[in-house]
């Protein structure tokens, strides 16, 4: 079971960076007393039947464990949301991408904690992929968004060791005030 | 740190690649790619990952290392898991890498060349593979 919130979002970014997308879109927001967060790709998407199945733990598509029946990503989630008085939905489209949307309430005593904001972007930042990622990301009065391509433009590789010293450094002083 | 605009990380990057041009570069031929599934993070991948980079510029070697991160390699009982393909050494997948495990990787395999024996899981478990 993921410890932190930021681990349910690099969880559903890592599904929608696999999912075949062109882009993909994670927009966190915080306030004192809420966190919410939409993870949306426009990849391959799910149709009704598979959408209530993804639910279940013990489904899986079959592709990223041939012979093993558990998918727990949503479950997760959809669980700790359940818990804890917080909120969770997900929109798919067969061919057309999925919306995942959560929220938890930080003044809920049973609330994750927050987690390493900037860990988390460069992680979901740095995963493989040829698709677009654009961050939206709110935390009070403090506000920014980021796109993958200019980093790249800025940086190179992003897979590159130099690159990812130098965006880890970028993202922390994104967080400053 | 006041906020960096994206004009100056690229000012920073080639300050950087000045640097990194005048030491002696034999070409990026370490992969490290690290198990970013749901096991993994649950089990503290993204530490890993951190610690990873972390120690890896700590000892000067951010110039030869690449990281990747991949889904579940089926090794669910020993997240995090990291794979390390280094040439002239085995490509091994080593399990239960926690961020000190992560810096002995490191240590041991990137600078002195030998394998952590007790974290070797060796490669993707049997039943993921697609036949």
């Amino acid at each position: 079971m993921h410890y932190a919130i930021v681990d349910f979002v690099t969880d559903i970014a890592q599904n929608a960076c696999e999912s075949g997308a062109s882009r993909v879109g994670i927009v966190f927001s915080e306030d004192d007393d809420r966190v919410d967060v939409a993870v949306e790709d426009d990849g391959k998407g799910m149709d009704a039947g598979q959408l209530a199945r993804a639910l279940d733990p013990f489904y899986t598509d079959g592709e990223k464990h041939p012979g093993r029946k558990v998918g727990l990503g949503l479950p997760f989630l959809k669980q700790a949301a359940d818990q804890d008085g917080g909120r969770f939905s997900i929109r798919s489209e067969l061919g057309r991408g999925t919306a995942v949307e959560f929220g938890f309430d930080k003044r809920n005593v049973d609330c994750p904690p927050v987690g390493d904001v900037p860990g988390m972007l460069l992680s979901a930042l740095c995963m493989p992929g040829g698709h677009e990622m654009t961050i939206a990301r709110r935390r009070g009065s403090l506000s920014y968004e980021l796109r993958k391509s200019e980093l790249i433009e800025a940086l190179g590789n992003l897979e590159e060791v130099s690159s990812l010293a130098l965006l880890k450094q970028f993202l922390r002083s994104q967080e400053e005030g | 740190m006041a906020r960096m605009t994206l004009d100056e990380l690229r000012a920073l990057r080639e300050t950087k690649r000045q640097d990194l041009a005048r030491r002696d570069v034999e070409g990026k031929d370490i992969q490290i790619i690290v198990g970013m599934g749901t096991c993994g993070i649950a089990a503290g991948a993204k530490l890993t990952f951190d610690a990873l980079v972390d120690s890896i510029q700590k000892h000067g070697l951010e110039s030869k290392v690449l990281i990747r991160q991949t889904g579940c390699m089926g090794l669910c009982y020993v997240e995090p898991t990291v794979e390390v393909a280094y040439p002239g050494m085995p490509t091994v997948i080593y399990g239960k890498m926690t961020s000190d495990a992560a810096e002995e990787l490191v240590q041991k395999h990137l600078v002195e060349h030998t394998l952590l024996d007790n974290h070797i899981f060796d490669r993707p478990a049997a039943d993921i593979l697609k036949k």
